[in-house]
């Protein structure tokens, strides 16, 4: 697999052949006896752009989920960042603070401003004074193309811009690696596309990013390699340009017929 | 699609329609009808309407004015004994509550050192007017006062200060500052990659500030002749050294971070030990024992105190019975279901029956003191379970966002997770402080006289005794209840409407 991953060099960006970011071995999980991930194997390199899709159930958005610990896997091994995922709280902290993540819903916490919600990590998690936090936070505000509405709530804005904050507040952490678990589910069909430019201009950046979507025009865009999941287990992965045109497993095909139309 | 085009051509080409001109925003309707009409449209809009208007005036008509007259026309305003009230077509005997007026605010305070009573009334409203208006800046500076400056003050003024306070009660307080500044140690300690040896030796060594500061705090008061005695002076030299090699170990595994981390701990013991040398000193106030207050003052410092320190305590209560950990959620499920499971006055007969039994020989409180902690504790119980209401409607994306962000569980509970709790839970909350302000007056039965309990004592006065003086006594007291009762009531419901941002557009 790691020779799969350092074929996939779909995107124009290099992709490193040597540092791993995410590392995923023999992983399995259960809630209860219902088994939701089936031994889980999956390398991702530094700069690398993964899609996952696969229908829902198919345990997605629980595999990324477990890469920051808001799930705990039962066995097999995580490392990400170089860091072994444990139950030490020390290293999960340390992971969560590399890894940013963007929820299908937003999650912004509607007590505080725009700013707020951008500095609040920053000033209690990298104890960054508050003038320096702002700053940084205005340059992604910037970025995300919205900064006038630093000081209002997140229940004044509209759902894009909504998760436009988002991902400039995971941003505001600098994360080496960005989970997306379906980030433009949730939105308005006028409004998913200013959230994938923003997340296609992150691409380009070379952030590594795992993006949980069904947005396939993003993928066949930005990804370097599609994984395709289904009850459980990672069913079939390959570039972008081989999963759309050729698909080898039976599955896959009928998920393609599905949603392509 | 195209089927349906194919069978109703004629009609889909009918509908077809482009917009050529874009519709004018108008403002909404005025409403167009004049006051009487709109009470005409609501009260007679049918026969049953009409009817039950018509019994509504009728019970108004029948209430009201027997109130109105009994309440003011009838009332007798002033005279200095029962007299007055005695005569068969009297009202309400408002001579007696102008009579009593000051005792049902003071009780049997003594009346030379009333103004202290005033002062600290004075004192409290200076800090909580401007708390209470949001636009009034230094906030922070406002709760220190309030919480830290003013308690103090209000008790030295309200006792008298000058407090029996020996050498024993700073032995404990700074034996407990020693042990938890000692656990802390080792935690920052073995947060670093200190050794066990190192680890030892942080502890050690900050436990020695506590010795160090107790030998100096009994050489201080003198209670040992010409300051210190030779055990003293080993304690020093001994904790002295601790604490330099303390530091040093805690510097190695943890750096100067580490150090500072230990300071906000030292700055607690520090200030309660400053706390207790203040309340030592004899300002030449004469000595108010509890038992003399009374009235509006006991209703007040009971139900301030009980407020306050139900508060915090139940957040903890509320977050502990959530918690993972299961002796932390056991001991939190036991102390909310026993006490709520007990009558206040089971816990007020504990407090003042019972708690001197389990207290070591010649610690005795004062009995305000305990159904002030018998008040805190019932009232406690109650804030838990309506917090906890509050942290069961934050939905789950919220704490896994905070958790993403690598903010840890103190933090995020702070930062996240009550701001949003507390907001939603206002109105329980405030529901919970007036029944608590209300039942003040069950400390009646551990013989402290409330407001209540002193206009009810009064109604024994053979000078006032007469028909009407029970019922002015108990209505002068409803209204006192409601006014509080009221105002938190209003504020609450401002301060809901200021809070509410999650919605506001």
């Amino acid at each position: 697999m790691a020779e799969a991953a350092a074929k996939a060099e779909g995107g124009a960006l290099p992709v490193s052949t040597t540092e791993t970011a995410v590392e995923i071995i023999d992983m399995n999980k259960w809630y209860g006896d219902f088994h939701v991930l089936r031994n889980i194997n999956l390398k991702v390199m530094r700069g690398e752009r993964i899609v996952i899709c696969g229908p829902s159930g198919s345990g997605k958005s629980t595999m990324i989920r477990c890469i920051n610990r808001l799930e705990e896997h039962q066995n097999g091994t995580i490392v990400v960042d170089g860091i072994t995922l444990t139950n030490d709280l020390k290293r999960i902290d340390e992971i969560r603070r590399e890894v940013g993540m963007v929820f299908q819903h937003f999650n912004l916490f509607p007590h505080l401003t725009i700013l707020e919600n951008l500095t609040l990590a920053p000033i209690w998690v990298r104890r960054m004074p508050k003038k320096e936090a702002e700053e940084i936070a205005m340059r992604f505000l910037t970025r995300v193309k919205i900064p006038e509405q630093a000081n209002k709530y997140p229940g004044q804005l509209s759902g894009g811009q909504q998760q436009r904050v988002a991902i400039a507040r995971a941003l505001c952490m600098n994360p080496r690696i960005m989970l997306f678990d379906e980030p433009t589910s949730a939105l308005d069909p006028e409004m998913i596309k200013e959230v994938l430019d923003v997340m296609v201009d992150l691409a380009e950046e070379g952030m590594t990013m795992l993006v949980v979507t069904h947005e396939m025009g993003f993928a066949r865009q930005v990804a370097n390699r599609i994984i395709f999941m289904d009850a459980g287990q990672i069913i079939e992965q390959n570039e972008p340009e081989q999963f759309f045109t050729n698909p080898q497993h039976e599955r896959t095909r009928l998920f393609l017929s599905q949603i392509l139309h | 699609m195209t089927e349906r085009a194919d069978l109703t051509p004629d009609v889909a080409r009918s509908l077809a329609y482009v917009r050529g001109e874009e519709e004018p925003i108008l403002p909404p309707p005025r409403g167009r009808r004049g006051m009487v009409e709109a009470m005409f449209a609501s009260l007679f809009s049918s026969v049953g309407n009409a009817v039950l208007t018509i019994v509504g005036l009728a019970l108004i008509v029948l209430v009201v004015p027997p109130i109105i007259r009994w309440a003011f026309i009838d009332a007798v305003w002033t005279g200095d004994n029962r007299e007055a009230c005695l005569s068969p077509e009297a009202g309400a005997c408002w001579a007696f509550v102008r009579a009593k007026f000051w005792q049902f605010m003071y009780g049997r305070y003594p009346l030379g050192e009333r103004w202290r009573v005033d002062l600290t009334a004075v004192l409290l409203i200076a800090g909580l007017v401007p708390m209470a208006i949001p636009r009034v800046p230094f906030k922070r500076e406002n709760v220190v006062y309030l919480l830290g400056i003013f308690p103090l003050v209000a008790l030295i003024l309200l006792t008298g200060g000058d407090f029996n306070i020996g050498p024993g009660l700073f032995r404990i307080v700074i034996l407990l500052g020693c042990f938890a500044v000692g656990i802390s140690a080792l935690f920052i300690a073995s947060g670093g990659d200190g050794g066990m040896v190192r680890i030892l030796a942080a502890a050690a060594g900050v436990a020695g500030v506590p010795l160090l500061i107790l030998s100096a705090a009994i050489g201080h008061l003198g209670r040992i002749a010409f300051g210190m005695t030779v055990v003293d002076l080993l304690l020093a030299v001994l904790g002295l050294v601790a604490l330099v090699g303390g530091a040093l170990a805690i510097h190695g595994a943890a750096g100067a971070a580490g150090l500072r981390r230990l300071l906000p701990l030292a700055v607690t013991v520090g200030i309660v030990v400053a706390v207790l040398l203040l309340l030592r000193i004899d300002y030449g106030l004469r000595w108010v024992e509890t038992p003399l207050w009374g009235g509006l003052l006991v209703t007040l410092v009971v139900a301030i105190v009980g407020i306050v320190g139900s508060m915090p305590l139940g957040i903890l209560l509320a977050l502990g019975r959530r918690s993972r950990l299961p002796v932390v959620r056991f001991v939190s499920i036991a102390f909310i279901e026993f006490v709520r499971g007990v009558p206040l006055i089971t816990v007020l007969f504990m407090a003042s029956v019972m708690l001197p039994l389990f207290l070591p020989a010649g610690v005795n409180f004062d009995k305000l003191v305990r159904a002030l902690v018998g008040v805190t504790l019932f009232s406690a119980a109650y804030v838990a379970e309506v917090v906890r209401g509050g942290l069961q409607a934050i939905p789950r994306g919220q704490y896994e966002a905070a958790s993403a962000l690598g903010l840890g569980y103190a933090a995020s509970m702070r930062l996240i997770i009550l701001p949003q709790a507390l907001k939603i839970v206002i109105p329980g909350l405030v529901n919970s402080f007036i029944s608590l302000f209300k039942d003040t007056s069950l400390v009646l039965i551990i013989g402290i006289f409330d407001l209540l309990g002193i206009v009810q004592l009064n109604f024994t006065d053979p000078n006032w005794a007469s028909p009407n003086t029970p019922a002015t006594g108990y209505v002068f007291a409803a209204l006192v209840f409601w006014m509080f009762c009221f105002g938190m009531s209003r504020y609450s419901i401002y301060t809901e409407r200021r809070l509410d941002t999650g919605y506001r557009r």
